[in-house]
């Protein structure tokens, strides 16, 4: 066939429209998705980022999985044993368990995985002081060995997130916990494709069809895994308006994350829905460093959480009302943790207490920095709002903006404010790290082990540990509401209030999980 | 001229030394630790600093820049600390994009404005020639991401003529690469059709006052002929080097169109690294672009030699 110039021409220019139809319309058995944020790295141990969490969600599978009522629920065990002393727990996997790679499931690689998750996690830290051996009676039964009872064991291998104890084959969970594991060999119901993976922008997980589900339904991260598509792909956008067009074009099926102000666009866009998946919402935070003037003054601290209103953080970081709520516990709402002990002394929020507590204090005006991180915009906003309300009570606050990156090695710095040290630093959690004394990192309070800010409190301690040997709920709750009393007496950091973050998805995106993390098992395209 | 290219490849090697230094020294000095952002939350002050260890940024500066040096001389790149991956790897997942927008940039910028500067000196003073040089101060003034939004909003949301993001490679089809990387070579060109348009109007019109273009004409050469073949190839010079200008300025421009269009290339990927510190990333990126910028010195001084016979090294 002969192709002469104007022929050529007219392809090039028509071929972009003929081709138009493919852009919008994605296999029904391909889930295109835009992540909350890019996989850097493959190691949900290494890192506790939470987007290396959801790859280990997609992955790896755990012995036990929080339902959603955030209870823990066996989902590679099938049954399960404490001893009559309390000293001895034994899980029996249950059958047809394997890895990606064809091998079988044993308990060995069980308490490995366990074995590392330990040497990195705060809860994994806490039950391993007590652990007198970790290892398989039989290929099929764990046994661990304590020197005394504890009552958070499931909720502890069953925690929800980072760093959740993923199981991984033995070879693999034997590395160092401190160096990454060099692939991604899991039993969960994804395979993770690394020949397809471009960090900054796709990775690519297929079904596993050797994968056994459980019989129960979904539930949270509980229940059936089961993986309606054949393919997932993580298409990483950096920008936002981007990621709203490109649902709203059809090019993208599910939006992990809709920023506030563009959620109102697509609630109207046709064909796209919007919707709150995470019942629990993610909770502002604001730091202080106990160890620098002025903020080491425990008075100084605390006059700075009653001048704080939610009310003003909440709507200068979120706008919109039908995202953020109020909610003063230190433990997430509406989870069994939930208290009010020692809210009294710091609400309601009153600038004109907050100045007479400053003077008892005897603040003399000492300059106070607060860092501001510009790229994470929630952050930024509780940061203006600090400054804003330091000020008219009277404080000498210095701004400071600088990128996440620099925050996190900013606030690793102990030294006093004129020599690059730093009085308090805004950051959000999701809730399901702050169910308990013992995930909320905030709440340490030994200095050696403690998140930046070093409180150092005897008392606080031993609550902790109190909570950690509680038997029964009524005894947890209890113990952590006496937890939360003196987090707030000692004024560790401010509860900055509630929100909620919506997902953003296709009309014909179906059988999403609701639960703070983000799963893929269950969901389906039903054209 | 062989000798001159000899010499010129020769001093590349200095060049490339200095950036090296340069850019390691700024990178150690800047805020910001790697090892803080792996550590994540719970990180106490003892997990940090075994994670530096692990990472060797616990050794001295000096140390740890000869160390680099040494692979470099390997032609090691090294290794992301996020991603464990290859730089080199990182970079060859990523260069089809890039260069792929640059090219398609470059070429559709050079066939636009250089006739729209010529016609715009032919026609001087002119309706045509002021909207021209109307078009070219709105090239100028507009940002790329703006430029951008609207395109998208135009041409992919509205008309659904285009995608809104991504990339595909001209080995899945001519057509799907033709149109996901029309938008992008859209918004970014046109701050270079104006830069070209405006360099190429000024010098066309100085040329145009010339004895030859007056003989030229004289000797009853068609005006096409005497606009393109004389006053055109004698206001070369200037043009070429403002494209080759240019060419340097179109990486500042792709890392914004990559972000807004989504194009996996290595804009973002320089951009992830730095708010990442993921250091062997930077320090492999920079040098490559180094190494770039000056081949398109050299070749725009080569490229001299061939549009004036004068010109000789």
């Amino acid at each position: 066939m002969k192709l002469n110039r104007r022929a050529f021409v007219g392809g090039v220019v028509a071929a972009p429209f003929l081709a138009r139809s493919g852009f919008a319309q994605g296999s029904a058995s391909v889930l295109r998705v835009i992540p909350h944020a890019d996989l850097k790295n493959i190691d949900p141990i290494w890192t506790t980022a939470y987007i290396s969490r959801n790859h280990g969600y997609m992955v790896y599978d755990t012995l036990f999985a929080m339902d959603a009522s955030l209870k823990p629920q066996p989902q590679m065990v099938d049954k399960w044993e404490e001893s009559s002393d309390k000293k001895t727990w034994t899980f029996v996997l249950r059958d047809g368990l394997s890895f990606h790679d064809g091998k079988p499931v044993t308990a060995e690689d069980c308490a490995a995985s366990l074995i590392r998750w330990s040497k990195r996690d705060p809860m994994g830290q806490q039950l391993f002081s007590i652990v007198e051996s970790c290892k398989g009676r039989d290929a099929k039964t764990l046994e661990i060995k304590i020197s005394k009872p504890y009552g958070l064991m499931l909720d502890s291998i069953g925690k929800i997130s980072s760093n959740v104890p993923f199981i991984m084959p033995k070879a693999l969970a034997e590395t160092d916990a401190f160096k990454q594991v060099e692939s991604a060999v899991g039993s969960g119901p994804f395979i993770f494709k690394k020949e397809e993976w471009v960090p900054g922008s796709k990775v690519v997980y297929v079904k596993n069809k050797d994968y056994v589900p459980r019989k129960e339904p979904a539930s949270a991260a509980a229940g059936g895994k089961i993986a309606k598509v054949d393919r997932v792909e993580w298409l990483y956008i950096p920008d936002s308006t981007t990621c709203m067009n490109a649902l709203m074009s059809g090019e993208i099926d599910y939006y992990e994350q809709v920023p506030g102000d563009l959620a109102p666009v697509l609630a109207k866009a046709p064909g796209v829905k919007i919707e709150v998946l995470d019942p629990i919402g993610a909770q502002g935070m604001m730091r202080f460093n106990s160890m620098v003037a002025p903020t080491d003054n425990e008075m100084v601290r605390r006059a700075i959480v009653r001048a704080t209103n939610q009310q003003d953080m909440l709507a200068a970081a979120v706008g919109n009302p039908d995202y953020y709520k109020l909610c003063e516990s230190l433990f997430p709402c509406g989870t069994p943790m939930e208290s009010k002990a020692g809210l009294d002394l710091i609400r309601p929020p009153s600038k004109d207490e907050a100045r007479k507590m400053l003077k008892e204090a005897g603040y003399k005006g000492d300059k106070l920095v607060i860092l501001q991180p510009t790229d994470i915009p929630i952050s930024s906003a509780f940061a203006q709002v600090a400054a804003k309300t330091l000020r008219d009570i009277g404080m000498n606050v210095d701004l400071q903006a600088m990128d996440w990156s620099s925050v996190t090695s900013r606030r690793a710095k102990k030294d006093p404010v004129d020599k690059g040290g730093w009085n308090m630093f805004p950051t959000w959690w999701i809730g399901g790290d702050l169910l308990n004394p013992l995930t909320n990192a905030a709440m340490i309070a030994n200095p050696d082990k403690a998140w930046p800010g070093w409180p150092n409190d005897k008392k606080m301690e031993e609550l902790r540990q109190a909570f950690a040997n509680a038997a029964t709920l009524d005894e947890q709750k209890a113990a952590a509401a006496a937890v939360q009393q003196r987090s707030i007496e000692i004024a560790q950091y401010i509860n900055l209030g509630t929100y909620f973050v919506p997902v953003g998805y296709r009309d014909n995106v179906k059988g999403m999980i609701p639960s703070p993390v983000q799963f893929f098992w269950n969901m389906e395209k039903t054209s | 001229m062989l000798a001159f290219i000899f010499r010129r490849v020769l001093s590349t090697i200095p060049v490339m030394a200095i950036v090296a230094f340069a850019v390691f020294m700024l990178l150690r000095l800047s805020p910001g630790d790697p090892a803080s952002v792996i550590a994540g939350d719970y990180a106490t002050a003892e997990q940090i600093a075994r994670i530096r260890t692990q990472l060797g940024l616990d050794q001295p500066i000096y140390t740890q820049f000869f160390a680099w040096l040494g692979q470099l001389a390997h032609g090691d790149l090294g290794v992301s600390i996020f991603s464990n991956l290859p730089v080199s790897t990182l970079i060859a997942q990523r260069v089809e994009p890039t260069l792929m927008l640059a090219l398609t940039t470059i070429v559709f910028s050079i066939v636009v404005a250089v006739p729209m500067g010529v016609v715009a000196a032919w026609k001087a003073n002119t309706w045509i020639d002021r909207a021209v040089m109307v078009f070219a101060v709105v090239g100028f003034s507009v940002p790329v991401f703006v430029m951008a939004y609207f395109l998208i909003y135009g041409f992919a949301l509205g008309l659904n003529w285009f995608p809104v993001q991504g990339y595909r490679s001209p080995s899945q089809g001519i057509g799907l690469f033709a149109s996901h990387i029309a938008l992008p070579t859209l918004a970014l060109s046109a701050i270079f059709v104006a830069l070209i348009a405006r360099i190429t109007r000024a010098t066309v019109l100085e040329v145009l006052d010339e004895d030859y273009i007056r003989t030229a004409r004289a000797k009853g050469q068609i005006e096409r002929k005497v606009l393109f073949h004389h006053a055109l190839r004698n206001a070369a010079v200037p043009i070429v080097t403002v494209i080759g200008l240019g060419i340097a300025l179109l990486i500042g421009g792709v890392v914004v169109t990559e972000s807004v269009f989504n194009l996996p290339g290595l804009g973002r990927l320089v951009v992830d690294a730095i708010l990442k510190r993921d250091y062997p990333i930077i320090q492999g990126l920079i040098l490559l672009f180094s190494f770039v910028y000056i081949i398109l010195n050299l070749l725009i001084d080569i490229s001299y030699t061939l549009l004036d016979p004068r010109i000789r090294y």
